[in-house]
C-alpha cells in the first residue's frame, strides 16, 4: 500500500470515528424526544432540558467537523452527496437550526413562540436528526442514484460534475427498507443513550424509575431494527472494486469484508457488546448508573466498525445504483496527497481536543443535576 | 457553451447563500466583540473582587448567549451550503477550500463549544481561575474560528498555493502556508475581527446609554461603558488602518472590484476619490458613453493615494480593465477582457484535448495539450464568460455599500473620541442627547458591518473564485423549485428566530442585571 493509500484509509478512519462520536452524542437528540414522555412535571422537563443543555454543542460541533473533514478529505463525496441528496441534508439542517436556538430561547421571557413550541422543536430535531443521519449512513451500503462525470465540466451544456438522477433529491432514500431500518435503529439507540445519560446525570427518583422501566422496550425495538438491518446487509449483494478498478456487484460483500478484516469485525463486535452491557447493566442493576459510558463507547466502536466495513477492503463507500462506475471509492473521491498529508498533521491535535473535552466533561458532570440546582441557579440554567 | 444554465437558478442559489451569510453576520461580530469585553470584565472581577464586574459580566453574558446560539445555527448552514448548492465548486476547489473548514472544526469550534459550557454553567462547578480561563478560551475559540473561515474566504478572493490537475479535473493545494498566511487572509482577518470588536463595543455603549437614560444601574453602565469605549476607540482606529491595507491589497489583486466600489469607469493617473455621488439610472453598460453620475463630490488625487499609496499613481477603471492596453506595474501591457476570454477558451480546449489524448494513450498529444493548458491556466475561468460586460459587478450596489461601510467607520472614530473625552467628565450622564446617540448608533454599526460584506462578496462577482471559477459554473444540478423552496424555508426560520431573539434581548435588557444576591 502506498503512502497515499494509507492516508486515504487513515482519513476514512477519521471520518468513521467522527461518525461514531456523532451517533454517541445523539444522546442529546434522543433525550429530547422524551421531554414530554419522560418529563411528567415541569421540574422534570427542566431537568431533562438542562441535563443535555451543556452538551448539545458537542453534537453540533461534531456535525460541523464531520462536514468539514469530509469536505477536506473526500471532496467528491461532499460535492455529490450534499449537492445531490439535497432534501435529505436540508431536512437535517432545518432541524438543527431549530435545535440550536431552542435551548437558549425555550425558557426566556419574550420568546415569541412559547416554551412548549421550543421544546417541540427540540423533539423534532431529536427525531429527525438521528433518523435521517441513520438513513444517510445506510445509503453507504445500499447506494444512491447519481452519476459522476468529471468531463462534464468542459464538454456538457450542464457543466456539473455530480448529478443526482432521482428528482426527489434524497427523499427517495427513505423509501429503501434497509435505509429505514438503520434510521429507526439509530433513533432508538439515541433514545436509549439519552435514557442512560439521564440515569447518570439527573438525580430524580421518579424519573429514574420510569427510565429503568421503559429501557427494555426501547432496547427490544432498537435490536429488532438494528439486527434486521445488519443481517440483511450481510446477506445482500454488495459493491466491490475489482482489481481492474471497475466497480462490480459481489454477493455477501459485507460479510466477506467482516471475514477479510478481523480487526474491524472485533471492533464492531466489542462495540455491540459495549452497547448491550451498558443497557443490560442499567436494567438489571438498580444502582448501576455508568451505562452511558459502556453504551456510549460501544456506540462509537460499532459505528466506527460499520463505516470501516463500508469503505475498506476495496469497497466503494458511496455506491451509485444509477451507474456503478460512478460509485465513490476512497481512491477516486479523496483529496490530493499533499492535502491529506497536511490534514493528517492537523489531526495530531485530535487527542488534545479529546483530553480537554474529557477533563471539562468530568468537571461539569461531577455532581448530578437535581431540583435544588434548578432552584439555586434559576437565572443561569435553561 | 453552457446555455442550459438558467441564470435564475444561479441567482436563487446566490440569494440563499447571501441570505444565510448576512443573517450569520448579524450575530458573529457581537460574539467576537462581546466575548472580548466579557473576558476583560471577568479579569477585573478576578483581580479586584468587585461584585459590580461580576453582575456586569453575567448581564452581558445573557445577551451574548441569546446572540451566540443563532450565530452557530446560521454558521452550520453556511458550511453545508457549499455542498448542497455549490456542488461543482466543492469538487473543483475542495482540495484547498475544505482544509480550513476542517481545521476550524478541529482546532477552534471544539475549543469554543467546550469552554462556553463552563462559561455559562460552570460558575459553581469549577474554580474562579478555571472559569476565567474558560471565558477567555471561548473568545479565543471564536476568534480562531473566524481566522480559518476568513482564510477560506480570502482564498476565494485571491487564490494562491494551488495548481490545476487535469487528471483529477480540480485545483490541488501545494503550499499550505501560502493559503493559511496569505496577505489577503491576514488583512481580511484583521479588518473583519476588529470590526466585530467595534460592533461589540458599540452594542455595550448603546445599551449602557439606555440604562443611564432610564436612570438605572449607573455604576454598572458606566463601568461597562468605560471598557467598551477603550475597546471601541482602539477598534475604530485599527479598522481604519486595516481597511486601508485591505483597499491597497484589493487594488493589486482584484482591480475590477476596486473599480466597482469606487464607481470608477474611466481610470487614469491622479484619480480623485468620489466622496459621495448619485448614480445615473440611464447608465446601462460600461462603455455606453453615458455619464455614470448625476452628481458627485470628489477629493482630488485621493483614489490614487488610497489604492496605490502614491499620489500620482495610475488607477485602472472598469473600461480600462475591459479594454486593456494600459501599462501594468511590471511594465507589461494589460490584456483586454476579450483577449482573456479567448485565452480562457483556449485553455478549456487544451484541457479537453489533454483528456482525449490521455484516454487514447497518445502521450505526445497529451503533453502538448498540457503545455498549452498550463500556459493559459491563469485565464482558465474566463473561458466560461460569455461577454466582457459580464465581468463587471453591480457597480451602484458596490459603490453605495462601500460608502456606507466607510462612512460608518469614520462615524465611529468620531463617536468613540467624543465618548472617550466626555465619559471621564463629571457631567457626562447629564448629556442626554449623547445617550440617545449612543443607543441609536447600535443600528448604524450593524448596517456598516453588513455593507462591508456586500462589498466583499458582490464585488467579487461574477467569480466564486477570482479569475478561476465563475459563480454560474459552481452550482449543483437542482431544479429551481428546490432552491426556491429551501430559500423561503430558511428565510422564514431565520426571520422568526431573529425576531424572537430580539424580543428576548429587549426583555432581558429591560429586566436588567440580576440583584447582587442572585449572583452569589
Amino acid at each position: 500500500m502506498s503512502t497515499y493509500e494509507i492516508l486515504q484509509h487513515y482519513w476514512w478512519a477519521i471520518i468513521s470515528l467522527l461518525g461514531g462520536l456523532l451517533v454517541f452524542l445523539f444522546f442529546v437528540q434522543g433525550g429530547n424526544t422524551m421531554i414530554f414522555s419522560l418529563g411528567k412535571t415541569e421540574e422534570q422537563r427542566r431537568l431533562i432540558v438542562n441535563s443535555t443543555g451543556n452538551k448539545w454543542e458537542f453534537t453540533f460541533t461534531t456535525l460541523v467537523t464531520f462536514g468539514g473533514a469530509a469536505f477536506a478529505s473526500f471532496p467528491l463525496f461532499y460535492s455529490t452527496s450534499f449537492g445531490g441528496a439535497y432534501w435529505a441534508w436540508m431536512i437535517i439542517l432545518f432541524s438543527f437550526v431549530l435545535q440550536a436556538v431552542s435551548y437558549e430561547f425555550q425558557n426566556k421571557i419574550g420568546n415569541l413562540l412559547g416554551t412548549k413550541t421550543y421544546r417541540i422543536f427540540l423533539t423534532i430535531n431529536g427525531v429527525i436528526g438521528p433518523l435521517f443521519v441513520g438513513v444517510a449512513v445506510a445509503s453507504f451500503f445500499t447506494g444512491s442514484q447519481f452519476i459522476v462525470n468529471k468531463t462534464n465540466f468542459i464538454e456538457s451544456q450542464m457543466p456539473v460534475i455530480s448529478q443526482w438522477t432521482n428528482p426527489l433529491h434524497g427523499l427517495e432514500l427513505v423509501e429503501v427498507l434497509n435505509n429505514l431500518l438503520l434510521g429507526v435503529a439509530v433513533l432508538f439507540l439515541s433514545r436509549i443513550l439519552g435514557m442512560l445519560y439521564f440515569v447518570n446525570n439527573i438525580k430524580d427518583i421518579d424519573l429514574e424509575k420510569h427510565i429503568r422501566k421503559n429501557l427494555p422496550i426501547e432496547t427490544v425495538i432498537f435490536l429488532i431494527f438494528f439486527l434486521s438491518f445488519f443481517i440483511r446487509i450481510l446477506r445482500t449483494i454488495g459493491f466491490t472494486v475489482m482489481p481492474s478498478g471497475e466497480i462490480a456487484m459481489e454477493s455477501y460483500k459485507y460479510f466477506h469484508n467482516m471475514i477479510a478484516m478481523p480487526v474491524v469485525s472485533i471492533i464492531f463486535i466489542i462495540g455491540v457488546i459495549g452497547v448491550l452491557f451498558g443497557i443490560l447493566g442499567t436494567i438489571y442493576n438498580k444502582s448501576f448508573n455508568k451505562g452511558i459510558w459502556y453504551s456510549g463507547i460501544g456506540t462509537v466502536l460499532t459505528v466506527f466498525g460499520l463505516l470501516l466495513l463500508a469503505g475498506y477492503n476495496n469497497t466503494p463507500y458511496y455506491p451509485s445504483t444509477t451507474d456503478l462506475q460512478s460509485s465513490l471509492t476512497l481512491q477516486n473521491s479523496c483529496s490530493s496527497f499533499f492535502t491529506l498529508k497536511v490534514m493528517s498533521w492537523v489531526s495530531v491535535l485530535i487527542p488534545i481536543v479529546l483530553v480537554y473535552i474529557f477533563y471539562v466533561w468530568r468537571k461539569m458532570n461531577a455532581k448530578q443535576i437535581d431540583s435544588e440546582e434548578l432552584k439555586q441557579n434559576k437565572e443561569e440554567l435553561y | 457553451m453552457f446555455d442550459i444554465l438558467d441564470p435564475a437558478f444561479v441567482d436563487w442559489s446566490r440569494a440563499q447563500f447571501a441570505m444565510t451569510a448576512m443573517y450569520h453576520w448579524i450575530f458573529v461580530p457581537l460574539t467576537l466583540g462581546l466575548g472580548l469585553i466579557l473576558g476583560v470584565m471577568e479579569t477585573l472581577y478576578y483581580r479586584t473582587h468587585n461584585e459590580m464586574w461580576l453582575r456586569a459580566e453575567k448581564f452581558w453574558m445573557k445577551l451574548f448567549g441569546i446572540n451566540f446560539c443563532i450565530g452557530i445555527a446560521t454558521g452550520l448552514i453556511l458550511e453545508f451550503e457549499f455542498g448542497t448548492n455549490w456542488s461543482n465548486y466543492s469538487w473543483f476547489v475542495g482540495d484547498i477550500f475544505g482544509a480550513p473548514l476542517a481545521i476550524e472544526g478541529i482546532v477552534a469550534f471544539f475549543l469554543e463549544a467546550t469552554f462556553i459550557a463552563v462559561m455559562f454553567f460552570g460558575w459553581k462547578k469549577v474554580g474562579p481561575k478555571f472559569h476565567l480561563a474558560s471565558t477567555w478560551l471561548t473568545w479565543v475559540g471564536a476568534t480562531l474560528s473566524a481566522w480559518w473561515i476568513l482564510v477560506a474566504n480570502a482564498w476565494m478572493q485571491h487564490p494562491v498555493g494551488m495548481k490545476f490537475n487535469p487528471d483529477t479535473m480540480r485545483n490541488e493545494m501545494y503550499n499550505f502556508a501560502a493559503v493559511a498566511l496569505s496577505p489577503t487572509a491576514v488583512n481580511k482577518f484583521l479588518h473583519t475581527v476588529i470590526s466585530g470588536w467595534l460592533l461589540g463595543a458599540v452594542f455595550v455603549v448603546g445599551i449602557s446609554c439606555w440604562f443611564l437614560l432610564k436612570n438605572r444601574e449607573k455604576p454598572l453602565a458606566l463601568g461597562s461603558m468605560k471598557i467598551a469605549t477603550i475597546v471601541g476607540l482602539a477598534a475604530a482606529l485599527f479598522s481604519l488602518y486595516s481597511g486601508d491595507r485591505s483597499g491597497y491589497e484589493i487594488a493589486q489583486t482584484q482591480p475590477m472590484k476596486l473599480a466597482a466600489f469606487e464607481g470608477e469607469y474611466q481610470g487614469g493617473a491622479d484619480r480623485p476619490f468620489v466622496l459621495f455621488g448619485i448614480f445615473n439610472p440611464n447608465k446601462k453598460a460600461p462603455n455606453d458613453k453615458v455619464d455614470p453620475y448625476l452628481c458627485k463630490i470628489e477629493i482630488p488625487k485621493l483614489l490614487s493615494l488610497l489604492s496605490m499609496h502614491q499620489l500620482h499613481a495610475y488607477v485602472p477603471g472598469i473600461n480600462d480593465l475591459l479594454n486593456g492596453g494600459y501599462k501594468l506595474p511590471n511594465g507589461s501591457k494589460a490584456l483586454s477582457a476579450q483577449d482573456k476570454i479567448a485565452i480562457g477558451k483556449t485553455s478549456i480546449k487544451a484541457l479537453d484535448a489533454y483528456r482525449a489524448a490521455s484516454k487514447a494513450g497518445d502521450k505526445d498529444g497529451a503533453l502538448i495539450a498540457k503545455v498549452v493548458m498550463e500556459k493559459t491556466m491563469p485565464y482558465f475561468g474566463y473561458g466560461f464568460i460569455k461577454s466582457p460586460n459580464d465581468l463587471v459587478p453591480n457597480v451602484p450596489l458596490n459603490f453605495y455599500a462601500f460608502r456606507v461601510m466607510v462612512g460608518v467607520g469614520f462615524y465611529f472614530i468620531l463617536f468613540f473620541i467624543v465618548f472617550t473625552v466626555l465619559l471621564f467628565k463629571k457631567n457626562f450622564i447629564e448629556k442626554r442627547w449623547l445617550m440617545w446617540v449612543g443607543l441609536y448608533s447600535i443600528i448604524l454599526v450593524y448596517i456598516g458591518g453588513e455593507a462591508g460584506w456586500v462589498v466583499a462578496e458582490t464585488g467579487r462577482q461574477p467569480w466564486s473564485i477570482q479569475d478561476l471559477l465563475p459563480t454560474a459554473v459552481s452550482i449543483s444540478k437542482l431544479n429551481i423549485g428546490n432552491v426556491e423552496a429551501s430559500f423561503f424555508i430558511f428565510l422564514t426560520i431565520f426571520t422568526v428566530l431573529l425576531i424572537a431573539g430580539i424580543c428576548i434581548m429587549v426583555k432581558a435588557i429591560k429586566k436588567g442585571p440580576e440583584p447582587q444576591s442572585l449572583n452569589n
